[in-house]
C-alpha cells in the first residue's frame, strides 16, 4: 500500500532537490531519518560517509547498507511587475548510496562508500523569462571512498581515506534575452562534459568518553571539478553572426568547486531506548565565487556566484520501539549559501527548515529495511540575480521564488 | 487508520507538488480589471495593430503584436483567448492565386564588409485566396486608412488592387467591412488605432499625392492622398459609435509625427561629401544655371529671394543634395536649362529608400550623373517643407478629433505622438539601456523605418497599459521591453 502511494507520488511530480547550493544531503536512510545527524552516531556502515573513525565502534563484523532516495523538488517563480509565473518542469533524480564496513580486528576497520553528495537537476520551460540565465541544468557526481579506521584506545578512534570523484555536467541557456535566428528561434548554448574526475579526502575523529556519550568530528576536503575540452553546442546562431564559423565545433573549459565541509557533533544514549544526536555542519561555500566558462573561440561567460560559507544545525532522535522496530525523527535548519542579489534561478534557494522521519524494521537477524522521509520547507523569498550583463550593463532578473522538497527513501542493511 | 493514511497521502501530495505562493499572481483577483471587462478583446487598426514589421506581416511579428501583448496581460485579469489571423510563415510575402503580390520581410544581411537590409529569400506560402474561417480578435489590417474600415468591397478579392489583401484573407463576406466584422464579435473591450496611413501614404510617396482636404468623398481618393480631416473625424466617430454600442470600454491612440520615424530622419539633407576640387568643378558646371536665375530675377520672372533659394553652391565638406521642387516657379519657357532645381534645406526630408540611389550614377557611362549632385532628386524622392506642412496640418486635425472623441466616448486615450517624439529626442529607457528611433541600432524601429520592432511595440503596449490602468482603475502589469527582439540578422 505504501509503495503504491510512493509510486503515485512519483508519477505526479518529479524533480530534484539540493540542500544548500548543489549539495544533496541524503547520505543514508538511517541518518537522514534522524535529521541527517551522524558524525557521532554509531549505528551502521553509513558511518563511512558521516565519520569513518566511528567504524571501529560498530558491533557487527561485517555490515553493508544500500539505499536510494526519490527526490521531488520544485521551484515556483513569479514576478508581479510583469505578470510572469513559471514552474520548473519536474524531472527525476535518484541519489543513492552503498556503504560497507568490515572489522578486521578490534583495533582496525575498513570500509567503502559509494554515494552521490553533489548534483542538481533543474529544467525550466524552454525560453522562459529567465532563459538567458538557465533553461536546464544537470549536474551529477559519484564519490567512491575507501576508508580505514583505527581505534587508539577504548575512547578514541580515528579514520579517513581518499575520495575519488567522477561527475558530469550538462547546462543549457539562451545566449541573451532576445537574439534569435531569422525564424525567431532563440540562440542558445549547451555545455556538456562527462567523465570529469578529481580527488579529495576525508578525515574523522570519534571520542567516546562514556558509554552513553559519543563525540565526533569529520572533515571533508574541497574537490575541484575541472571540465576540460567539453562540448559547447551553439544552436540557432544567425548566419550573419557566424561568418567565420566561430560558433561551430566550440569546446569549453570550466571549473566547479565541491566545497569542503566540517562537521562536529555529539550523541547521547539517554537509556536503552532513546538516543539523541546533534550535528553542527559548516560548508565552505566561499570557494564558489564564479561560474566561468571559457570557450575555445575566445569568448567567455563570467557568472559571479559569490556564495558564502553556510551552516546547518541538525537534531536527531532514535527510539528503539521493539527489538525489531526502530523509529527515528529529526529536524535540521539549512542556511543557504546564496547571497542576496545572487539568486540565479538554477539554485534560487533561501534558508530551509527540514523535517525528517523514518524507521528500521528487522526482517531477520541479518536483514533490516530502512525507510526515511524528508520534507524541505522554504518560505517564499523575493530575490534577484543582479549580475547578468548585456552591453556592459547589469540587468536584474528576479521575483518571488518558492521551493519545496519531498524525499522518500528506502534502503536495506545486511550485517552479522 | 485508513483515514489517517489518506491524510498522510494528501499531505504527501501537497509536499510533492509545486509550491504555492501566498498570493499567486495567476489566481483570479490578484490583478483586477477595474471598471473594464477584458473577457472579449478586439483590436481594430492598421499594420501597427497587426504586428507588421520589416516591411511585412510574418508570424513572429504577429505573435508579438502590441494587441497580443495586451491580451497576455488581460488574461491575468479576466481576459479570454486572443485569436489572430496568423500568416503561413516567417517570410511574410503574400501570394494571390500563386502570384506574389507582396515582398518578403527585410532582414539584415551581414557580410565581412557590409550590413544591409534585404528581403529574406524564399517563396512565401501565404496565399490570400486561402480564406480563413472564423473570427479574429486582431482586426489590424495593414495598409488600412480610416475610411477603409467602413468600405464594403475592401475584403473582396475581385476588387483587387483597391481591396486589401490582408482583409481578403479574413473578411466574413465580400461585402463585409472591417468594423462590421469587429463589432460582430461583441467585444467587451477594444483598442482602435487608425489614421496613420491617412497621411503616411502621402508622406512616403514623397508627396506626389493630393491633399484631399475639402473633398468629402473618400471613394475618390488615391492611395497617396491626404484624407480630409472632416471625413476622418466623421469616420472616427462612426467607428467609436459602433464599437461602444454594446457598452464596451476601450482605448484609442493618436497619430505620431511622420518626422519622428527613421524613414524620414535617417538620410540627411546634406548627404553629399565633397573635396575642394570637386566642389569647384561642380560650381563651374552649375554656373550657367545660377546665371540664368539672376537673369530671370532681373526680368522679374522670379523674386530675388527665389533666385537666392534656387542658387546651387557647393563647398568643401557636407553639401545639400540637389532636387526638383514642383512648388518653384517654372522657368523652362524662358530657358530650357532652368529646371525647378534647388538645394535641400534642413526642412526637407529624404525618404529612407533614396539612400540606396543617392550618390550613385544615373547613367553609369556618365561620371557627371551622380544622383543628388549632377542629377537632381525627383519630386517623389523627397518630402519638401511645404509638403510636410500639409501632412502636419492634417495630422493635427486628426489628433484633435481623436482626443475630443476619446473624451466624448469616455474611453482611454494613448498619446503615441508624445511617445514617438520621446523616442526621437533622447529615447525611452528600459532595463537593458535606451531605445531610440535611430535606424537599425536604436531598437525602436524595424528595418522598414516605419514600423516598430517587437521591442518598440512593447513600449507601445506599455503606454496602452498605463492609459488603461489610469482610465479604468485596473492594475495590469507592464511588459518588459528588454525581453523582446529588435531587428533580425540573417
Amino acid at each position: 500500500m505504501k509503495n503504491t502511494m510512493l509510486i503515485v507520488l512519483a508519477l505526479l511530480c518529479f524533480s530534484v532537490s539540493y540542500a544548500g547550493g548543489y549539495r544533496i544531503a541524503l547520505q543514508g536512510q538511517k541518518q537522514l531519518a534522524m535529521g541527517h545527524t551522524g558524525v557521532a552516531v554509531i549505528n551502521s556502515s553509513e558511518l563511512v560517509f558521516f565519520n569513518p573513525s566511528g567504524l571501529t565502534f560498530l558491533n557487527e563484523k561485517f555490515t553493508v547498507s544500500v539505499g536510494a532516495n526519490l527526490v521531488f523538488a520544485n521551484i515556483s517563480f513569479q514576478n508581479q511587475n510583469y505578470g510572469w509565473h513559471t514552474e520548473d518542469k519536474n524531472s527525476a533524480a535518484t541519489p543513492f548510496n552503498v556503504y560497507a564496513a568490515y572489522k578486521i580486528n578490534e583495533w582496525v576497520s575498513v570500509g567503502l562508500g559509494i554515494y552521490t553528495p553533489y548534483g542538481s537537476g533543474v529544467e525550466y520551460p524552454k525560453d522562459w523569462e529567465g532563459s538567458h540565465l538557465i533553461n536546464d541544468i544537470s549536474l551529477a557526481s559519484i564519490f567512491v571512498q575507501p576508508t580505514v579506521a583505527f581505534k587508539i584506545n577504548d575512547i578514541v578512534s580515528i579514520g579517513g581515506g581518499p575520495i575519488f570523484a567522477t561527475g558530469n555536467v550538462n547546462f543549457n541557456r539562451n545566449i541573451d534575452r532576445t537574439t534569435t535566428d531569422v525564424n525567431g528561434n532563440r540562440t542558445n548554448v549547451t555545455i556538456d562534459k562527462t567523465g570529469i574526475t578529481a580527488w579529495g579526502y576525508n578525515l574523522g575523529l570519534t571520542v567516546k568518553p562514556t558509554e552513553k556519550l559519543t563525540i565526533g568530528v569529520n572533515y571533508r576536503s574541497k574537490i575541484q571539478m575541472d571540465a576540460k575540452d567539453g562540448e559547447a553546442d551553439f544552436q540557432n546562431v544567425p548566419e550573419g553572426g557566424n561568418l567565420q564559423g566561430q560558433f561551430d565545433q566550440v569546446t569549453f573549459d570550466a571549473s566547479l568547486p565541491l566545497p569542503a565541509e566540517l562537521t562536529v557533533g555529539a550523541s547521547y544514549a539517554i537509556n536503552e531506548k532513546w538516543l539523541v544526536a546533534f550535528d553542527y555542519n559548516r560548508v565552505y561555500w566561499n570557494a564558489y565565487e564564479n561560474l566561468d566558462v571559457e570557450f575555445s573561440n575566445g569568448q567567455s561567460s563570467i557568472n559571479p556566484r559569490n556564495y558564502k560559507n553556510s551552516s546547518t544545525y541538525r537534531f536527531g532522535l532514535q527510539y528503539n520501539a521493539t527489538p525489531r522496530l526502530v523509529l527515528r525523527g529529526g529536524y535540521y535548519f539549512d542556511e543557504s549559501p546564496v547571497q542576496s542579489g545572487y539568486f540565479a534561478p538554477e539554485t534560487p534557494r533561501n534558508d530551509s527548515n527540514n523535517f525528517t522521519g523514518g524507521f528500521s524494521f528487522k526482517l531477520s537477524d541479518r536483514f533490516t529495511i530502512d525507510a526515511s522521509f524528508l520534507y524541505i520547507h522554504f518560505d517564499e523569498v523575493e530575490e534577484s540575480y543582479d549580475h547578468y550583463q548585456e552591453n556592459g550593463q547589469n540587468i536584474s532578473f528576479g521575483g518571488l521564488y518558492k521551493n519545496n522538497g519531498f524525499v522518500p527513501g528506502l534502503g536495506i542493511t545486511y550485517g552479522f | 487508520m485508513k483515514k489517517y493514511l489518506y491524510t498522510i497521502l494528501a499531505l504527501g501530495l501537497s509536499f510533492g507538488c509545486q509550491p504555492e505562493f501566498n498570493d499567486p499572481i495567476n489566481e483570479v483577483g490578484f490583478y483586477t480589471s477595474g471598471e473594464a471587462d477584458f473577457s472579449n478583446y478586439v483590436a481594430v487598426g492598421n499594420s501597427l495593430t497587426a504586428g507588421y514589421a520589416d516591411n511585412a506581416l510574418y508570424i513572429e511579428g504577429q505573435l508579438n503584436s502590441f494587441p497580443s501583448m495586451l491580451a497576455d496581460k488581460f488574461s491575468l485579469a479576466g481576459g479570454g483567448d486572443f485569436n489572430q489571423p496568423l500568416v503561413a510563415d516567417n517570410l511574410g510575402g503574400l501570394l494571390a492565386n500563386g502570384q506574389q503580390i507582396q515582398g518578403n520581410r527585410l532582414v539584415l544581411e551581414v557580410t565581412a564588409s557590409s550590413q544591409n537590409p534585404a528581403p529574406i529569400e524564399g517563396t512565401p506560402t501565404t496565399d490570400i485566396a486561402n480564406h480563413l474561417e472564423g473570427t479574429f480578435n486582431n482586426m489590424g489590417i495593414p495598409g488600412a486608412k480610416s475610411y477603409h474600415l467602413m468600405a464594403n468591397t475592401y475584403g473582396n478579392i475581385g476588387n483587387l488592387p483597391a481591396a486589401n489583401p490582408y482583409f481578403i484573407r479574413i473578411a466574413s463576406s465580400n461585402e463585409a467591412t472591417v468594423i462590421e466584422d469587429a463589432v460582430a464579435q461583441d467585444p467587451t473591450f477594444f483598442t482602435l488605432w487608425i489614421g496613420n496611413n491617412d497621411i503616411l501614404g502621402f508622406a512616403t510617396s514623397g508627396g506626389i499625392g493630393e491633399d484631399q482636404t475639402g473633398n468629402l468623398d473618400p471613394s475618390t481618393y488615391g492611395n497617396s492622398d491626404i484624407t480630409d480631416p472632416n471625413v476622418f473625424a466623421n469616420i472616427y466617430n462612426e467607428l467609436l459609435k459602433a464599437l461602444t454600442a454594446n457598452g464596451a470600454k476601450g482605448a484609442v491612440a493618436n497619430i505620431p509625427d511622420v518626422t519622428a520615424i527613421p524613414y524620414f530622419t535617417t538620410v540627411p539633407y546634406n548627404a553629399i561629401p565633397l573635396d575642394e576640387a570637386t566642389a569647384a568643378m561642380l560650381n563651374q558646371a552649375y554656373a550657367p544655371y545660377n546665371t540664368g536665375l539672376q537673369q530671370a530675377a532681373f526680368l522679374g520672372a522670379i523674386s530675388p529671394e527665389e533666385a537666392t533659394e534656387r542658387t546651387i553652391n557647393f563647398t568643401v565638406g557636407q553639401n545639400p543634395v540637389v532636387l526638383l521642387d514642383e512648388d518653384l516657379t517654372d522657368l523652362t519657357s524662358i530657358n530650357e536649362g532652368l529646371t525647378n532645381m534647388r538645394q535641400a534645406t534642413n526642412q526637407d526630408l529624404i525618404p529612407l529608400p533614396v539612400s540606396s540611389v543617392l550618390g550613385t550614377l544615373a547613367d553609369p557611362s556618365d561620371p557627371n550623373s551622380v544622383i543628388g549632385v549632377g542629377v537632381p532628386l525627383n519630386d517623389d524622392q523627397l518630402l519638401t517643407a511645404s509638403e510636410i506642412q500639409l501632412v502636419v496640418t492634417a495630422q493635427t486635425a486628426y489628433n484633435t478629433a481623436i482626443k475630443a472623441l476619446a473624451d466624448q466616448y469616455d474611453i482611454a486615450f494613448v498619446d503615441i505622438q508624445s511617445l514617438m517624439n520621446t523616442l526621437a529626442q533622447g529615447g525611452v529607457s528600459f532595463d537593458g539601456g535606451t531605445i531610440t528611433n535611430t535606424f537599425g541600432t536604436g531598437g525602436a524601429f524595424s528595418l522598414d523605418g516605419v514600423h516598430p520592432t517587437q521591442r518598440g511595440y512593447a513600449v507601445v503596449a506599455n503606454n496602452f497599459i498605463r492609459a488603461i490602468n489610469s482610465k479604468y482603475n485596473s492594475d495590469l502589469p507592464l511588459v518588459n521591453p528588454g525581453s523582446y527582439p529588435t531587428i533580425f540578422v540573417k
